[in-house]
């Protein structure tokens, strides 16, 4: 496996080998499922929407529906108005959203296809009550995170209104490119601060819906129209990954005039402090209640009590950037050293990012990319080892190759089961992010140690 | 929720005396929630299995990333297949042209992994900005003195049937640089090729030791675990055996038409069709020897399967399903396991099957059964319902739209971890179902019905 990687490391310019990032389409389509009662739409060839679909429900394990304007040569010489056209209407009396959320791919964006024109000229056929919006999201730009952002920031171009008063006293949140564990953990916190929010999109009972022995084509979950609405009417926008999120929330603030304010995902101690100080200054809170005091408390214990077992580990992190960044963040707070820290989404703010986080403290070896690959993250680790990777499920035939364990983080995780239901943010996520990887490092010690060096009690 | 009037000729409810003339082979509908992919799709997932060629993606980064390795198609040498390539198009390829980057590409891939071939797949993007990916294929071929094949597979142009035939004219050029193929009445006695296995979960391996055990020899696999050398010996076998015909059909017919090289239809899934393929094939060459083994084998596996089959076949019996898989070779040999389990099938669709194989299937079924073409999530979820199905048959999309509505599940795609031909298959297959229908989850579930807390 992978024994093809070389260890000198050549200069690549036309060449990407196992990539670290997808396309922008599958980023929007996630976003779109974020949405009640949306049906994303893919408007291109139909083999985009289907490897769409299979990746998120190889992730979700649950249905994923998205429709498509299915392509032909025909489309690709004429442009694409008759078949978004046709779409439309079949969709809406086959499938009969709420909002139909349409992305464009690389075919359209390279045929040209003007999709607010398009729209424009077919006002006529969207039924009354019902909406169509779109985001361009070409997939020879960027990464997957650039196409949730274009779709996340493409719902306040469309929906967001100033005005409205019962709505001053709210905080926008947009969580980014995270699992619904994740975003369920923030609006525990948030609803413990006492703190009303319009969260968007808020993919929690849209792709983890609870089995009812129905079969719902909408889930229950997702942000409701008058919630992004409601957005442009709000105090402050806190946007969770400056990638996924903050896109969007500059588009509020130029639209609707709602200050944005740009946080780290809350992944780890310090990142989740940063976010509840924020919520609590926003609110004018002085101490959040005793019941979070106590979560932190815990992991405070928790890391206390464990230090030795990870303290000055070599770790390699990959991924998408706004979870990176928290990441090392979270990572340099155990004493551990993120010699590698990688992304495949272009940007350099990551490298400074990563730079700034670690500034002051002494990681010999530092090495950071973005636009990076996995091919490259492994020829680092072949010149030098580390203790332990964390990142996607395709860092497996890195872990697999070096002998090195793999604590799974990110998107998308293929071959572990019920990843997205649990939490990584807030307090309770950076305890479990501690046990996966102190879990991970003994696991490997008790199948590699001697007979006499194995341990009952470590 | 409704079903559009443009699908009512592609669904049909078989009747005892009616022609069932069922609507296939057409393009998805713009709007619809299809479960089919694209002509890249299909090529790359048919030459995927070729494992010591280097498979280079030329387009944006997705195409690449969502087929990386996404075949559980298995190996005896190398893995190079596995890894993935691509020239990552971005704005600036897509306005000058990709065909400088796709140079550089393949000069910084050759000489680094000496492959044995390489498959330069285009995408959408090629086929609307127009790169010559012929052209360079060919420069690479002679530079570098390898195997450089391009594969015309932008995704727009059809569905994965189309995909599978661009495939298949990539393998037929592939065998027609080889030496053999300029001398093809070199043949080698009592030997036989295999198309249209992929070899998941070892699916191959155990056809290929059938053929081994009877005396065969088995020159060259297309594409399960294929090697770039046996598939040029193409030529040197006296028989081609084709199992999937949707996706290597085309080539099959190719290679009777250029080579004289006849081809037969077999399958190895289920016992009734693993028997009548062993069997066919053994007719074939006349030989007493190969026939005399060919019994030998079909009794020795019936003894050694069929005991441990039984013990499975318990509360299978009665059990309602449908089947909806990518092609139609498939559906048919399930249709025929589940009769041989004393099953019902009381939905069939395909995503590519073409109007003989649903000729086929309907002769297949007993009437009242639905037939489908290219069916979308509602539709699925209507006649699951509407005939009250225990289990499906599908892939990775369907099984949880299964799950949401109670139904047991069997993967028949390329997720599936266990191998399924042959009699071991058919007795994992029989394990499977009986596990799927067994799990306490579903009577869990009843009770969610009921709504327990009520």
């Amino acid at each position: 496996m992978l024994d093809a990687t070389p260890k000198k490391i050549a200069n690549r310019k036309a060449l990407r080998i196992n990539p670290a990032r997808t396309c922008q389409p599958i980023g929007a389509l996630y976003a779109s499922l974020g949405i009640h009662k949306c049906l994303p739409h893919s408007h291109g060839s139909q083999g985009c929407v289907s490897f769409h679909r299979m990746h998120l429900t190889r992730h979700f394990r649950d249905p994923i529906l998205a429709s498509t304007s299915s392509f032909t040569e025909g489309t690709s010489v004429f442009g694409g108005n008759a078949n978004l056209e046709q779409a439309i209407k079949n969709i809406f009396h086959i499938y009969n959203p709420d909002i139909i959320a349409i992305h464009t791919t690389c075919l359209s964006e390279t045929i040209g296809d003007d999709i607010p024109s398009i729209l424009r000229n077919i006002k006529n056929v969207i039924p009354d009550g019902k909406y169509v919006m779109h985001a361009n999201t070409p997939s020879y730009a960027g990464s997957h995170v650039t196409g949730f952002a274009n779709m996340t920031t493409a719902f306040v171009k469309y929906f967001a209104e100033k005005g409205r008063t019962d709505f001053t006293n709210y905080i926008n949140i947009i969580p980014g490119f995270m699992d619904p564990g994740d975003i369920r953990e923030i609006k525990r916190i948030l609803g413990l601060l006492k703190i009303p929010y319009n969260l968007f999109p808020d993919i929690t009972n849209a792709v983890d819906s609870p089995m009812t022995g129905r079969f719902e084509f909408y889930p229950p979950g997702g942000t409701k129209i008058d919630t992004l609405k409601a957005a442009g009417s709000a105090a402050a926008t806190i946007c969770l990954g400056s990638f996924s999120s903050l896109p969007a929330g500059l588009e509020l603030n130029t639209k609707c005039g709602v200050e944005p304010i740009s946080l780290d995902m809350p992944i780890g101690i310090e990142a989740t402090d940063r976010f509840v100080m924020k919520l609590l200054n926003l609110s004018g809170k002085k101490i959040p209640p005793s019941e979070l005091i106590e979560e932190r408390g815990r992991l405070v214990d928790l890391m206390t009590d464990t230090y030795f077992q990870y303290h000055g580990k070599r770790v390699a992190v990959f991924g998408d950037p706004d979870i990176v960044i928290p990441m090392t963040d979270f990572l340099l707070s155990l004493g551990m050293q993120p010699v590698y820290c990688l992304t495949g989404t272009p940007g350099d703010r990551f490298i400074r990012e990563i730079k700034r986080k670690c500034e002051g403290t002494d990681i010999p070896g530092l090495q950071v990319e973005s636009t990076g690959d996995l091919f490259l993250l492994h020829q680092w680790i072949k010149n030098e080892k580390v203790d332990l990777i964390i990142g996607n499920t395709y860092g497996k035939y890195i872990s697999k190759a070096e002998n090195i364990p793999l604590v799974r983080l990110g998107f998308p995780v293929l071959d572990r089961i019920a990843y997205p239901y649990f939490a990584n943010t807030g307090y309770t996520g950076a305890m479990r992010l501690i046990e996966k990887i102190s879990s991970a490092l003994l696991d490997k010690q008790d199948t590699v140690s001697t007979d006499e060096d194995f341990e009952l009690v470590m | 929720m409704n079903i559009l009037m443009e699908r009512e000729h592609s669904i049909k409810k078989k009747t005892d005396n009616c022609e069932l003339s069922i609507n296939c082979e057409k393009e998805s509908l713009a709007g619809s929630v299809s479960q089919r992919a694209c002509v890249f799709c299909g090529a790359r997932v048919v030459l995927n299995p070729i494992t010591d060629a280097l498979h280079l993606i030329h387009g944006p980064i997705g195409c690449a990333s969502y087929t990386w390795d996404i075949r559980g198609s298995l190996s005896s040498g190398s893995e190079i297949y596995r890894t993935s390539y691509s020239t990552d198009m971005k704005e600036k390829d897509v306005i000058f042209g990709g065909e400088t980057k796709l140079k550089k590409a393949l000069n910084e891939l050759i000489p680094k992994f000496k492959p044995a071939a390489v498959f330069v797949f285009s995408t959408c993007i090629v086929g609307i900005i127009g790169d010559d990916i012929e052209a360079i294929c060919k420069q690479a071929e002679e530079k570098f003195n390898t195997y450089v094949i391009p594969v015309q597979s932008a995704g727009f142009g059809g569905n994965k049937s189309a995909g599978y035939r661009a495939a298949c004219d990539a393998i037929f050029k592939l065998i027609s640089k080889g030496v053999p193929f300029k001398e093809p009445d070199q043949k080698i006695p009592l030997s036989v090729n295999i198309l249209g296995d992929f070899n998941l979960a070892a699916e191959l391996w155990i056809v290929k030791d059938y053929l081994k055990r009877i005396g065969f020899n088995v020159v060259a696999t297309v594409t399960g675990d294929g090697k770039t050398k046996d598939i040029q010996n193409v030529p040197l076998a006296e028989l081609n055996l084709l199992q999937c015909s949707g996706s290597m059909g085309y080539l099959a017919k190719k290679l009777q038409q250029e080579l004289n090289l006849p081809f037969l239809k077999i399958s190895f899934f289920g016992q009734e069709d693993t028997i009548n393929s062993l069997r066919n094939i053994a007719y074939f060459f006349k030989d007493e020897r190969i026939i005399n083994n060919t019994e030998k084998l079909i009794r020795e596996e019936k003894e050694k399967y069929i005991p441990m089959i039984e013990q499975y076949k318990n509360g299978l019996e009665g059990k309602r399903v449908g089947i909806y898989v990518g092609g139609a070779f498939k559906a048919k040999s399930l249709i025929k396991a589940f009769k041989n389990l004393g099953m019902k099938v009381l939905f069939v669709g395909t995503q590519t099957g073409n109007k003989d194989d649903y000729d086929e299937i309907s002769s297949l079924c007993d009437p009242g059964t639905i037939i489908a073409d290219d069916t979308n999530p509602v539709e699925l979820a209507k006649y699951l319902l509407e005939q009250e199905v225990d289990l499906l048959v599908g892939g990775v999309k369907e099984r949880f739209l299964a799950h949401k509505l109670g139904i047991g599940f069997c993967d028949h795609n390329h997720e599936r971890k266990i191998p399924l031909s042959g009699f071991p298959g058919d007795l994992e297959f029989t394990r499977e179902l009986h596990s799927s229908l067994q799990s306490p989850i579903w009577s869990i579930l009843k009770n969610e019905r009921k709504k327990l807390y009520c």
